[in-house]
């Protein structure tokens, strides 16, 4: 039995159809995956996100736990409300989760992780905490709603409460603000504008409510998944997992090896990895022609497997095949994907494939 | 409650059958396999002059969310595809009965009798959903 969040009834009111993700029931679409994908790009959507869970991490040991719990350096989080995305990383340097931080104040940071690892990763959380003086505390009376598109922020702000407006309307990208329960942070997963809206979860049903009221339109996570994957974002569980380096998924950006003292977990066996070389290339790739990429189809050079594709999808905006692939580091340009049996030409491009509504790659 | 005509004949696989007199029989999915499959964006069609054996996979359609194969609800000759849907497969979403994907010379009009009618197909799908 999937857990339910508390916006499950009005998605049900809103016609949409319910799968089971992740350990909860959520809305794949309510109609048209596309059309809510379009919303996103050309006006506003919205996208219950209450399965995600907050996590508090408190204490005067907060900062030196994160900055050995983490692969990016949350030192870089000068003042409050900036945020952070890293990867949580095991000592053989694969990925227990992506994540966002948050600095709330000095000894006070707040972290947004993935549905389904959330277990995992409170486990691996309390595990590491050992030594540091650091409370945990999963958020569970917390409700995030994510409201993303190029008209988002103007159709929310007036639906927040009065003492954020001001300062929620002055928010830079990647940050955030907050007043009693009420957190606003200018993020998201969806290669547009918007904010992640955060309130207690009982209050969530009422902000939904309001924000369609407002002309913001109910997206599933269909909608999210071609939006991500267009946005050249990737998604944990397929792009990345336990067994995959953050070297080998695109996310060496995220590593933060500047300060030699900072012993995170991980670090040695990503130096080990960058010293050996060898690594994979992580990739994305258009489709040359019909048809749709998925996830787990092979690339071929010719007769010998170079890769697989981590993400495949269609996407709405450019209207072709796109994806995320894993391949050999000495892979070509140019290679050929195995769909049911058949061999169809894949350009490899750098993503982001689309962002802020405009195409970032020639077709 | 999705859209099942009386005049036509079903497979459990969610095929839709017309007979359309003269041994021909036109073939494409129910109102149910597109609402459960979501926005389609591609049709793979099978070649025309294609043997196809009742209940083997046939054709394939590809939604935005995943990819679907088709099954010849009968054994027959594959007489003509719908081209159409190359360009346009949100069609089969708007009109799927309508939107016929391939038309078969059927070997043996006979097994028309072994498929669902309407209202039993109704049921069937009733009971996949409990």
């Amino acid at each position: 039995m999937e857990e339910k969040t508390v916006l499950n009834p009005i998605h049900r009111e809103m016609g949409a159809r319910m799968v089971p993700f992740g350990g909860w029931e959520m809305p794949i679409h309510y109609g048209s995956q596309i059309e809510e994908h379009h919303a996103v790009r050309r006006d506003a959507g919205m996208f219950d996100i209450c399965h995600m869970t907050a996590v508090d991490i408190r204490g005067p040991g907060a900062t030196p736990f994160l900055r050995h719990l983490l692969a990016n350096d949350v030192a870089r989080l000068k003042s409050p409300g900036k945020a952070l995305y890293s990867c949580m990383l095991n000592e053989a340097g694969g990925v227990i989760d992506d994540l966002i931080t948050y600095r709330m104040d000095d000894h006070w940071y707040r972290m947004v992780v993935n549905a389904a690892t959330t277990e995992k990763d409170l486990a691996w959380l309390k595990r590491q905490a050992a030594g540091f003086e650091v409370s945990i505390e999963p958020r569970r009376d917390l409700g995030m709603i994510a409201v993303q598109g190029p008209n988002a922020r103007e159709k929310a702000l007036p639906l927040l409460p009065q003492p954020l407006q001001e300062a929620a309307a002055g928010l830079k990208p990647f940050s955030a603000t907050s007043s009693g329960e009420w957190f606003v942070g200018r993020t998201g997963y969806t290669g547009e504008d918007g904010f992640e809206i955060m309130l207690r979860a009982d209050e969530a049903p009422t902000l939904w409510q309001a924000l369609a009221g407002a002309g913001v339109r109910p997206c599933g996570l269909g909608a999210r998944d071609t939006l991500r994957l267009e946005a050249g974002m990737n998604l944990y569980g397929a792009d990345m997992d336990e067994t995959v380096s953050p070297l080998e998924a695109g996310l060496g950006w995220t590593l933060d090896f500047s300060d030699a003292q900072r012993d995170f977990i991980g670090r040695q066996a990503l130096e080990e990895q960058k010293r050996e070389g060898r690594l994979r290339r992580f990739t994305g790739l258009v489709l040359e022609g019909k048809c749709v990429l998925r996830n787990h189809q092979k690339l071929y050079d010719g007769d010998n497997e170079v890769g697989e594709i981590t993400s495949g999808g269609f996407s709405p905006t450019l209207e072709r095949a796109i994806g995320l692939a894993r391949v050999r580091g000495d892979a070509l340009d140019t290679l050929e994907v195995d769909i049911r049996g058949r061999r169809l030409p894949v350009r490899l491009v750098k993503p982001p494939f689309v962002r802020q509504g405009k195409a970032c790659i020639t077709l | 409650m999705s859209d099942i005509p009386e005049e036509l004949k079903y497979t459990k696989s969610h095929e839709w059958v017309l007979d359309e007199g003269d041994g021909i029989a036109a073939v494409g999915i129910t109102d149910h396999a597109q609402e459960l499959l979501g926005d389609l964006v591609f049709v793979e069609l099978p070649e025309v002059g294609a043997e196809l054996t009742a209940g083997a996979e046939c054709a394939v359609v590809e939604s935005v969310k995943a990819a679907s194969d088709i099954y010849s609800p009968l054994d027959g000759e594959v007489v003509e595809v719908n081209e159409a849907l190359a360009d346009s497969p949100e069609a089969i979403n708007e009109a799927p009965y309508e939107n016929w994907i391939f038309k078969l010379k059927m070997a043996d009009p006979s097994q028309l009798d072994n498929l669902l009618d309407a209202a039993a197909y109704a049921e069937f799908i009733e009971s996949e959903e409990h």
